[in-house]
Formats: C-alpha cells, structure tokens, sequence
C-alpha cells in the first residue's frame, strides 16, 4: 500500500527531529497520538497537534504516560495505527503498558526521544542510555523491535519503518532517537506518498467462528481484528490460548511467551538493518548508533590517515540485534570499539555476540553532550595495541 | 389467584406463569433466589451438586408468575425462567 | 473442559437467555459463592438488550481484579487490561473508532484506587463511555487489603485493627469532576440496577454507575457480617433510595444506611463533540473529521 498524498508533506524542509518523526507518523498513516508533555520530546505532539485536525486523525493529551500508553494500546485494537512519544521518566511510566501492548499484541510505535538520567537527569540534554530499558524494562519475557536514527531524515524514514514493522509483527516497535538529533535541524527530504511504502495490517478473512484471535499465522504473528468488527473477541494481559482466553498453567505460558518471543528471533533476518563500511579488511570495526555514529566520523577518518583499518558497523535496527553479523565480523578483526552515550549497554551485547573472538572496548559518555571525538580515537587506538 | 383489590380491567387481564429451569451444576448455593422470590417458589433441596452445594428446587411450581427475579438475582447465570405457554385461566376474585 | 463436563453429565439441556452476551464456554465463572458481581453482570445484559444497541459495537474494557475479570465472561469485544488503566484503554478504543460504544466494567481499586487520576480526568473531559464499578470496599483477589473505598472503622488484613482513612464519596467525586450521569445501586436492586444501566447506556458522555457488591468469602468474614445473604438483607433494610440527593451527602459509613438512586443526569458536549465543533470552527471546509478506520476516502 502507498501513502496518502493527502498526509505527506512532499518537498525539500528544514526540519528538526522531532518535528521530522512527526512528520512520518502522518505520512505512515498514524490515526491516534497519545501523548504527555516532557522534553526533550514534546515538539513531536505539538508539530502533530497542529497538523492532525486538517489531514484527520485525533490527537489527545493524556493526564500521564500511563494513560497515553494505555490508549496507545485501545486505539490500536480498534484499528487505528497509534503513536506516543515521551523521554526517560515518562518511559518509564510506560514499562506496564508496553508490557501489555506485547501480551495483546497490538501494533504502534513509542518514540523515546532519549536524555539523561536517570530520575529527571537532564531534561534538557542528550543521552542513549534507555537501550537496554526500551528491550528489557518491563516485566516478564518478550521482544520487541527498535530503531535508532541519527538525523532528522532519518527521524522521518525510521518512524515510518518502525510503524510497518511493527504493523508486519504485531508488536511495540521504538524510535530510539536523542535530544540531539530530536533538536537538530537539516534538511529533510519528504518523498511524494507513492514512494512510500507502508505495510498494511493483516486482518482475518475467515467468519467469527473459525476464527481465533491469537493462532499463530504468517511469521508466527497472528492474523488481527478491530473491536467493532462482530467477531466479539477476548484479549487479556493474562496468560492465554489461541481463542485469548486466560489460561493458568505453565504449558499455555509456555507456547505463548515461546512464540511472542520466537516471532521476533525466527524473523530477525528479516528485521535486522544495519550500515557497513570498510569492514571487509577491517583490523578494527567501529559499533554505533544514534548520534554517536555521527560524531565517531572524525575520529574513524583520524584512525585511518594514520593507517589503522577501521571498518564501520552502524545500527539501524538496534534490537533484535544483529548477533550474527556481529559474530561474522569478530572472528576477522581484532576489536569492535563501541561509543555510546552510556556506561555500557549495547557494547554488552557485543560482548556477548562474538563469543569471545574478539574484543569489545566501551567508549562511555554519561551524558548531557556527545563525545569528545578525541575519545573515540584514543578507543580505536587502544583497540589495535 | 386472591385480590385485595378487584381491578376494572380483570377480564381483560392474563397472569402469566413460568416456568423455571435450573442448571443444578451451577449452584453455589448463595440462596438469593430463595430468599428473594416474591412468591416463595423456590427452595434449598438437601441434595448436594457437583460442587458440593445445595442447589434451590421448584416447591411451588403453579405460584410462578414469570417476574424473573431469580434468574436476574442469580449471580451465577445457573437459574432462568420460561414462559408457560399462555392457557386461559379462570380468575376466582 | 467445564462445557464438556456438564454436557457428558447432561445437565445443559436448554439454552439461558443471556447465551447470546455472555461467553457461556467460561462459565461458572471464578467468582465466590455469594458474590454480587454475577447479578451486576446479569443486570448489565439485560440493559444491553434493553438499550437496542447492536451488540458488536460495544466494547467492554476491565481492569485487573475480581470485577477485573468481567471482560472474560462477556461475549462482546472485551478486553481485559492492566491494573487501573481500563479507562485509558477504553479512551483510546473510542477515540481510534468513535463508532464504538465502550463500557469499563471494573472494581473500586481499580477505577478509584490505582486508576483515580485517570477517571477523574475522563469525567472532566466527557469522555464517551459508561462506567461501571463494582464497590466491595476492599481489594478483594489479592486477599482484602484497604481500599480507597473501605469505610472508617471496617477490618481489612492491612488496616487489623480497623481503617483510620477516609474513604472517597464515589458519586461526589464522579459529580464534581462533571460526569453526566452519576447512579449508585447496590446489586439487590436489580431492576433498578438494570435500568439505570440502560437509561446510562443511551447517554453521551461519562456516565458512572456506582454498585454496592456484597464480598462475603473478604469483607464480611473480615469483618463478621456474615454471609452473603445477610449483607444482601443489610441493604435491603438500610438502603434508601433518594433520587436526585445532594452527591455531598452520599459517604458511606460502616454498616451506616447506604443512600441509593440516580443523582446526576445532565448535558454536555462529549470530549469528541467538543474537538469536531471547535475545530469546524477554527478550519471551516479543511477540518478533517475523523470517523474510525473504515472511513476511506
């Protein structure tokens, strides 16, 4: 399915993140947006209130992150394609109904748009340190799918992926964007709708009584209805069978949490999007995503006058993680060196991915600004010592 | 059926009667509808169910007159009535 | 397993007349022996039917709890959500398709305790949608701690030796947050019950129906009032039923007379009523009206 030419805003702007994921939310066709005011995100609903009574849709401002992602949630299940986006405490608020939008598997998309923390940190300043949050914060096992752009094009593009993948999957997908690159403006290219591609849900041809609500179909992913459509379905956050009611026992928790999570590892081919560079002789490979793959260039364009063979591997899709390609590559170069805006979280999961082939050097920030380029050097250099 | 009061429009008038159906399984013996029939049709039975309760039984069929108070008291979906089908009767006054 | 059971036993032989809204492959349900909340259920099928409403446009969202798990039992579309947010949950089914009718059928602990800020916020904005909750005056599934509802002096396994707190006044609070139809009924008036949920059901905006549940296996073992029947015998003796009584006045003390009727029922524009005016006001022919996910154009 293309875009509605009615909803993008085809043409060359000067936009910043944040007004950018906005942006494609609306082209992706996104219907409902909950939101809570907090910074470094709140441009976001403010670009979508201003743009939603005239392209159609309904914009709400909920009375807390709780609320927004709880009818995240709703909106979702009556067919709406739905959107929230908040910052760090407010995710947090959101952990119980992300857990509930993987139970119920309900697609829509969470923009964090990410700063320091934790508690209220820096409201107003940069950080990447909800990478681990956004896979593991609530309780119970599941997965979920998360980008990280690190441009305000990007903002635009990933929000759009982000709603078909998690349309495809049925399930939460992220944008893991920052205060930097939310508050950065350039320029934003908007293709004309029918460039863009957008997934349409799978909804069931089959009568009200074959039907069963969560039994696996395509990739493991349950075909859906909307509430409204006469097959009188029961979706609960309890345990459940195939016709969703709850069920007590540690078979039926098995199955379940066993596809929730398999729908997403069984298709991570299919999913995981990375960039490479120079990685094919590489003695050193440079992991990043987000803003610090942009201020990692510098550094990597120092290395390599000196003559040191830096390779570039730059998320796209940061969860499911790209374990296998990560493992490819360990086993050729001598070191991956990771520059994060935290005190190691995704540089964990490269250490867990190359089986002990190679090393993984954290290059830490603690946030409130990017790194010092000079840092990412003196990591790259110690990689090849 | 007695009057305390002869209506104007009693020739005009039905009393209809139910008839009342018990899914005895179902019980918990909560009683509501016993104690709540306005007619006193019902009673515990000394039998036990499935579950070990006392499920009501039908003392005074003929006294039911289709209110379906039990079946909307009965917080266990175990307890409904039917409408007997419509025999014309004679109404002492 | 409780279908094949009772049919192997040849019990089910005719059909209930509520088969047709309840999911009678649940049924019996989880609830204790003496539990009101089959009877608010009943009440509330008996007033769908009533209401005329087409069955697959309602939709009913419970929170987590014993009146939690309402949405089980009903065959409509039903969901059953987390603990305190049904109403979010319910706002945003109705906001992402404005043809849905959306009821929340939930627990004082629920509605009032963990999700009080967002039912207070939802009768502020009118959103369309009924509430029903089920007082029992206690968080009841995890074993009868104090509520936000459990009157001063009762016993509840985390007040011992008697609640100190006082308790909210749920129809005030639904009345002075600006619901538009504000009702308490305890499960005893089933009639009444019933056609106030009707009467609630045909209405736009944030209707709230309180209703007075008997919990006997928690509160009254608590607090030695006996059985169910017998606190169904209390509210027959103490309640009084006074249409249209100053909401101020409705507390509800332990073991007090329970004031019962309907006390609110006024107009106002619904939260999306409010969004389509004000915005054909501001943008003329560009506002677009969103009417759910099937109105392609």
């Amino acid at each position: 399915m293309k875009a509605d030419p009615k909803r993008v805003l085809t043409g060359e702007h000067y936009l910043d993140g944040d007004h950018a994921c906005a942006e494609g939310a609306l082209a992706a066709g996104c219907t409902f947006i909950a939101g809570y005011p907090i910074t470094p995100s709140t441009e976001v609903v403010e670009r979508i209130s201003e743009r939603i009574p005239t392209v159609g849709g309904i914009f709400i401002q909920m009375e807390d992150e709780l609320a927004s992602m709880a009818a995240v949630v709703g909106a979702s299940w009556s067919g709406a394609k739905a959107l929230t986006v908040t910052s760090g405490p407010g995710f947090s608020l959101m952990m119980e109904n992300i857990g509930l939008a993987c139970m119920l598997e309900a697609p829509c998309v969470i923009i964090n748009v990410q700063r320091g923390g934790p508690s209220t940190g820096l409201p107003t300043l940069t950080g990447q340190a909800d990478m681990m949050q956004v896979r593991w914060g609530s309780h119970g096992d599941y997965e979920i799918i998360a980008l990280s752009p690190n441009s305000p094009q990007e903002c635009f593009f990933f929000t759009i992926k982000a709603f078909n993948l998690s349309e495809k999957y049925r399930v939460p997908a992220f944008v893991m964007t920052d205060e930097c690159v939310g508050h950065m403006t350039e320029k934003v290219i908007i293709p004309e709708a029918d460039k863009i591609e957008l997934f349409q849900r799978r909804y069931t041809k089959l009568p009200p009584e074959e039907y069963l609500p969560f039994k696996p179909g395509p990739n493991l992913v349950p075909e859906m209805v909307k509430a409204g459509d006469g097959y009188r379905i029961h979706a609960t956050g309890l345990t459940h069978d195939e016709k969703g009611y709850p069920v007590m026992n540690w078979e039926a928790q098995e199955k379940l949490v066993r596809r929730l999570v398999e729908k997403i590892r069984k298709n991570a081919d299919d999913i995981v999007e990375y960039e490479e560079e120079e990685t094919d002789d590489a003695e050193i490979v440079l992991l990043s995503y987000g803003i610090s793959s942009r201020v990692a260039i510098p550094a990597i364009q120092k290395a390599r006058a000196e003559g040191i063979k830096v390779g570039v591997l730059r998320l796209i899709v940061v969860w499911p993680f790209p374990e296998k390609r990560v493992y490819e590559l360990s086993k050729k170069i001598k070191a991956f060196v990771v520059p994060e805006i935290n005190y190691g979280q995704i540089v964990l999961e490269v250490e867990r991915s190359v089986h002990g082939e190679c090393d993984a050097i954290l290059v830490p920030h603690g946030g409130g600004w990017v790194h010092n380029p000079e840092d990412i050097y003196r990591g790259i250099k110690e990689a090849v010592k | 059926m007695k009057f305390w009061r002869k209506p104007l429009d009693l020739d005009q008038l039905e009393i209809p009667h139910g008839e009342i159906h018990i899914v005895k399984d179902r019980c918990k013996g909560c009683a509501f509808c016993v104690e709540y029939c306005p007619k006193d049709v019902l009673e515990l039975s000394d039998e036990f169910n499935i579950k070990g309760y006392h499920p009501p039984y039908v003392k005074n069929p003929d006294q039911c007159l289709f209110c379906r108070l039990c079946e909307t008291i009965c917080p266990e979906f175990a307890i409904w009535v039917t409408e007997k089908q419509k025999e014309v009767k004679k109404v002492e006054s | 397993m409780n279908e094949t059971l009772t049919k192997e036993m040849g019990v089910i032989e005719e059909k209930h007349p509520m088969e047709n809204i309840l999911r009678m492959d649940r049924i019996p349900h989880i609830w204790c022996p003496t539990c009101g909340i089959g009877i608010a259920v009943t009440s509330f099928a008996i007033a769908l039917e009533k209401s005329k409403i087409p069955l697959d446009q309602v939709c009913v969202v419970s929170g987590i709890g014993c009146s939690g798990r309402v949405a089980g039992y009903v065959k409509l579309d039903s969901f059953h959500s987390t603990h305190g947010r049904a109403i979010p949950f319910a706002t945003g089914l109705k906001l992402g398709n404005p043809k849905l009718k959306t009821v929340v059928f939930s627990g004082d602990g629920d509605i009032i305790g963990i999700g009080g800020n967002h039912f207070i916020h939802s009768a502020r904005r009118n959103m369309d949608m009924l509430v029903l909750c089920i007082n029992n005056f206690i968080y009841a599934m995890t074993g009868g701690q104090l509520a936000a509802t459990t009157p001063l002096t009762a016993n509840t396994s985390t007040s011992p030796y008697g609640n100190y707190e006082t308790p909210f006044n749920l129809p005030y609070l639904a009345d002075s947050c600006g619901a538009v139809y504000v009702a308490r009924w305890t499960v005893l008036h089933v009639r009444r019950l019933a056609n106030s949920i009707t009467e609630a059901l045909n209405k736009k905006g944030f209707s709230f129906i309180e209703i007075i549940c008997p919990c006997s296996t928690i509160y009254a073992r608590r607090n030695r009032l006996g059985s169910g029947l017998d606190l169904m015998k209390f509210y027959h003796d103490n309640s009084i039923i006074k249409h249209g009584a100053n909401t101020k006045e409705l507390d509800i003390g332990f073991q007090q007379k329970i004031i019962v009727g309907k006390f609110v029922d006024r107009e106002r524009p619904t939260f999306l009523e409010s969004l389509n005016d004000w915005n054909r006001k501001v943008f003329g022919d560009k506002f677009k009206e969103y009417g759910g996910p099937d109105d392609g154009d």
